[in-house]
């Protein structure tokens, strides 16, 4: 039963994934403008130009160009970045730890910030601080990251700055590392000074991104606790003892937190859309900010690379959350 | 001496002055069987949720008290309160679907208690569990332990919880309806077991219920309350032989005999409503002046 | 006794009324902008750069929110700038509603093949970052106010789409759709004169969110300079240039993101507030 829920499921993100490429490969197509003579540099003849469609298959049909393009995207070849003359897959490859640290951070900043909206409001229910809480988790919600960013840029770069509003790391401490997951390596490698310039430099642009979804999370959370406090088995431990705050977390939480968790998946790739613009707000040296360059740049290559990228990622979270949700729910697992 | 005594209870609904409970007396001595009966909205739960601490938000004591085992409840700081109930009483609850939670396992569903308020260790407490799931006749206590609550059945489930109620010895139960749920070839066996467990551990049982003819087989004594307030409050023997109130006389009437199904059941007469809404009239202006 | 819902709803008149006043006020700003304006919002001179709002030291009379770095006013650009964000939100609000809510209804009315196409591409769309995905389209369409609207269309379709499916699919298993089809009306009279108008009120709500997701849009694609055209104002290029100068002039930041925030903030509650209107259960 699981199984073949887990290979369904595998199915449909292949066909998501499948359409994502025809998409991705038409609005390039689409482009006005040849391709190749962007490539080349003024003066070029006739023949360099054939020799350069050739060479980038642009002399087939349409949908050969597709499969071809298809069947090297598969085998890892993404071709070629028009600006920096590289492959594309290391480019992206190398950036894409940097938004990776950034998303989750930004996610874990919005589970615990919704979290502890949810439970206090649960805590505090009918009163006052209840209602002033939901007011401020409505505007939150209603305002997106680019905004947040904005503001907190003003309050904590500019009014009272005590975080980088800028950049990844430091010029001065630009690590030598492996891997581009420097957040993770620097605890591994026990680099604490370089580790908490990091995350001085993230904290805010985690921050745009976590508020909208912290709201999200604190709205439906607090919801789906309040209907579960009045549920027989939460007053039947109140009788054992226990007081409200033990109810609220080994009780209620538990039970609460499913349709709470569905939610955070489908967020949670909106929260990694909106990395774009944050790193950009933020001059962020990840994925995103180097997608707008790439825009900029008209880097087709470069573009396709991202969004095929980025795609990737969106179907694979979805896909996980779902399988998780599966094991996580008792109901369903033995079902 | 009572076990539980509540004395002049009154409970109004949040808000307004009007009463769920009015000035309600009620003795539980130890290892007694005490039935609550009366009409739906009478305030047989309410006494019972009162006693536990657990009244919904819109119903608050203004005033009376509570003892258990000598200790007045209401004047205790909440905590105490919590945990002295969590000691010394424990409920059975209606409905045995929604009385345990999905999320969790059977085992630390019946051991809770026992680790966390009374303090024993985790191996203790998994031994005592398997013991009381034996106790009610539960086979393979080991893999029910296991197992998670929609894996079970209805009359397994109130099996759970009635083990789950007695595991750490409580003085007082209290039975709210433990079998309305269940299916009807199950409640004559449910209801068995509750007193056979009873009996077994001596406790005092608090015991809510719409049926007469129950109260009269396994009852001590009981109490007959309309519109939250006490009509009658008796020896089973004695009632059944000669309810004193209007009221009383005529939910017997009302109810079927099993010594003879068959006779003719005439409802509470209109006169003898009027007659105990006017005892809860009175009732109110006495409290209100 | 007071509990936590009555705030929310006690404070829900009030903010709907500031929110249309809001909306209104930049209405009216942005249809009067040549009578109200006080100055040029193109005109740059040097001499008046980087002047501050009118109650600080050194500012300027006529010129009551400061200039940016070129001496372009940033009052008179704040109310242009309004007409390219009102102008977005309306035509790319409108127009994605209609080519979303059509392919909702569709999809949850008719069913069968319709649907499973368009909800395949929902799927689809829904594995595009959205800005990223406009951001794209506008580099190949090239700059301009079509290229803006149909980028937020084509993102932005989806959002209605899969709401309205939901809705027209639970409509149509009420009972008064299988009495109209008994009593002999077509498939399509059915849709248009019963599913249509139950499912009218949930596109309104959409409809007045969606205006200020397309506001958003527009500033985020004006931020990266991919909007209108780099010479009109635009309260995102006003952000993108007040970010650079925020240590010098940072009233060129924050006077179109307070215009920015209240605008977003006042659709977002126009749309709750008509939600809670429209739907009884809340009520
Ligand atoms: N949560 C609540 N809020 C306000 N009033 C309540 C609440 N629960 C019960 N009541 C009221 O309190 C009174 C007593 O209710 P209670 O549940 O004790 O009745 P009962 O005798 O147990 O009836 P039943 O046999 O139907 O269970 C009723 O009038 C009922 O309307
Ligand atoms: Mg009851």
């Amino acid at each position: 039963m699981f199984l073949r829920r887990l290979l369904s499921r595998i199915a449909t993100t292949l066909v998501t994934l499948f359409g994502v490429a025809v998409i991705v490969f038409a609005v390039i197509r689409i482009v006005p403008g040849d391709p190749v003579a962007m490539m080349l540099p003024p003066g070029a003849t006739e023949a360099d130009i054939a020799r350069l469609q050739a060479f980038y298959g642009l002399d087939k049909s349409i949908p050969e160009q597709f499969f071809i393009w298809l069947g090297g995207v598969v085998q890892g070849d993404f071709g070629t970045s028009i600006t920096t003359r590289q492959p594309v897959l290391g480019l992206v490859l190398s950036r894409l730890p940097a938004t990776l640290e950034l998303s989750v951070m930004a996610l874990v900043i919005a589970v615990a910030l919704g979290g502890l909206v949810a439970l206090t409001g649960t805590r505090l229910r009918y009163t006052r601080t209840e209602g002033a809480l939901d007011v401020a988790n409505g505007m939150a919600l209603s305002v997106p990251d680019f905004l947040w960013g904005l503001v907190l840029i003003l309050l904590f770069g500019v009014l009272w700055p005590v975080f980088t509003i800028s950049g990844r790391v430091s010029p001065n401490l630009a690590p030598e590392f492996a891997t581009s997951f420097f957040l993770f390596e620097s605890v591994v490698r026990l680099r604490f000074d370089l580790w908490l310039d990091l995350v001085q430099h993230m904290l805010m642009p985690a921050l745009a991104l976590a508020i909208p979804l912290a709201a999200i999370i604190g709205q439906l959370l607090k919801q789906s606790l309040k209907e579960t406090m009045h549920l027989d088995y939460v007053t039947l431990a109140r009788t054992k003892g226990y007081s409200e705050n033990h109810v609220i977390l080994r009780e209620a939480l538990r039970n609460a937190v499913l349709p709470t968790l569905t939610l955070i998946g489908v967020q949670f790739t909106f929260l990694i859309g909106g990395t774009v613009i944050i790193e950009r707000l933020f001059s962020y040296e990840g994925l995103g900010n180097m997608a707008i360059d790439a825009v900029i740049n008209r880097d087709l290559p470069l573009i396709q690379g991202i969004v095929l990228l980025f795609a990737l990622l969106f179907t694979m979270v979805n896909l996980a959350v779902d399988l998780l949700y599966a094991v996580l729910n008792p109901r369903l697992r033995h079902a | 001496m009572s076990y539980l005594r509540i004395r002049d209870l009154s409970v109004v609904l949040r808000g307004t002055r009007h009463r769920l409970l009015r000035d309600v007396s009620l003795d539980v001595s130890a290892t007694e069987v005490m039935g609550l009966v009366g009409e739906s909205g009478a305030g047989k739960s309410m006494i019972g949720k009162a006693v536990l601490g657990i009244l919904p938000r819109s119903a608050r004591i203004v005033s009376g008290s509570i003892e258990l085992d000598g200790v007045d409840l209401l004047t205790l700081p909440p905590r105490k309160r919590r945990t002295l109930v969590g000691r010394k009483a424990a409920l059975i609850p209606q409905d045995p679907l929604t009385a345990l939670n999905p999320a969790r396992r059977i085992e630390p569903q019946i051991t809770d208690r026992l680790v966390d308020i009374l303090g024993w260790d985790r191996a203790r407490a998994r031994t005592r569990a398997a013991e009381i799931l034996h106790d009610v006749h539960i086979p393979q206590p080991d893999r029910v332990l296991r197992a998670y609550p929609h894996e079970l059945s209805g009359g397994m489930r109130q099996r759970v919880l009635i083990a789950s109620a007695f595991a750490a010895e409580p003085r007082l139960i209290v039975a709210d309806e433990p079998t309305t749920a269940l299916d009807v070839t199950v409640q004559k066996q449910i209801l068995k077991l509750i007193f056979e467990m009873q009996a077994r551990h001596e406790t005092a049982l608090l015991f809510v219920t719409h049926d007469l003819g129950v109260v009269s087989k396994i009852c001590q004594r009981l109490t007959v309350l309309y519109g939250g307030l006490v009509m009658e409050e008796a020896e089973v023997g004695a009632f059944f032989d000669a309810p004193q109130h209007p009221y009383s006389r005529a939910l017997l009437a009302a109810t079927p005999r099993h010594t003879d199904p068959d006779a003719d059941l005439t409802p509470v007469p209109d006169a003898v409503i009027a007659e105990a809404r006017r005892a809860v009239a009175e009732a109110d202006l006495r409290w209100h002046t | 006794m007071l509990d936590g819902r009555s705030l929310v709803k006690r404070t829900a008149g009030l903010r709907l009324w500031l929110s249309a006043g809001w909306i209104a006020a930049l209405v009216i700003g942005a249809v009067f902008a040549p009578w109200i304006a006080p100055q040029d919002p193109l005109m740059q001179d040097l001499f008046t750069s980087r002047l501050p709002p009118f109650w600080m030291d050194g500012a300027e009379p006529g010129y009551w929110l400061g200039t940016d770095s070129l001496g372009r006013d940033v009052l008179s650009r704040i109310l242009y700038g309004g007409r390219v964000a009102l102008i977005v939100a309306l035509i790319a609000g409108t127009a994605t509603a209609l080519i979303g809510a059509t392919l909702g209804l569709i999809a949850g009315y008719f069913r069968g093949w319709a649907d499973m196409v368009i909800s395949r591409l929902v799927d689809i769309w829904m594995a595009f970052p959205p800005v990223l995905f406009a951001i794209l389209l506008i580099a190949v369409m090239g700059t301009g106010l079509t290229s803006v609207v149909v980028a937020i269309i084509v993102i932005d379709w989806t959002r209605f789409a899969r709401v309205v499916r939901a809705e027209a699919m639970a409509q149509g298993a009420m009972d008064y759709v299988a009495s109209a089809q008994v009593a002999g009306r077509g498939r399509m009279s059915t849709l248009l004169t019963e599913i249509l108008p139950n499912v009218l009120s949930t596109i309104a709500v959409l409809l007045t969110l969606e205006m200020g997701i397309a506001v958003i849009v527009e500033a985020i694609l004006s931020f990266v300079n991919l909007s209108v055209s780099t010479d009109d104002p635009t309260w995102g290029g006003m952000i993108a240039e007040g970010r650079l100068s925020i240590h010098q002039a940072w009233w060129v930041l924050v006077f179109p993101l307070v215009a920015l925030f209240l605008t977003v903030l006042s659709f977002s509650q126009l749309g709750e507030g008509l939600k809670d209107r429209f739907d009884p259960v809340l009520n």
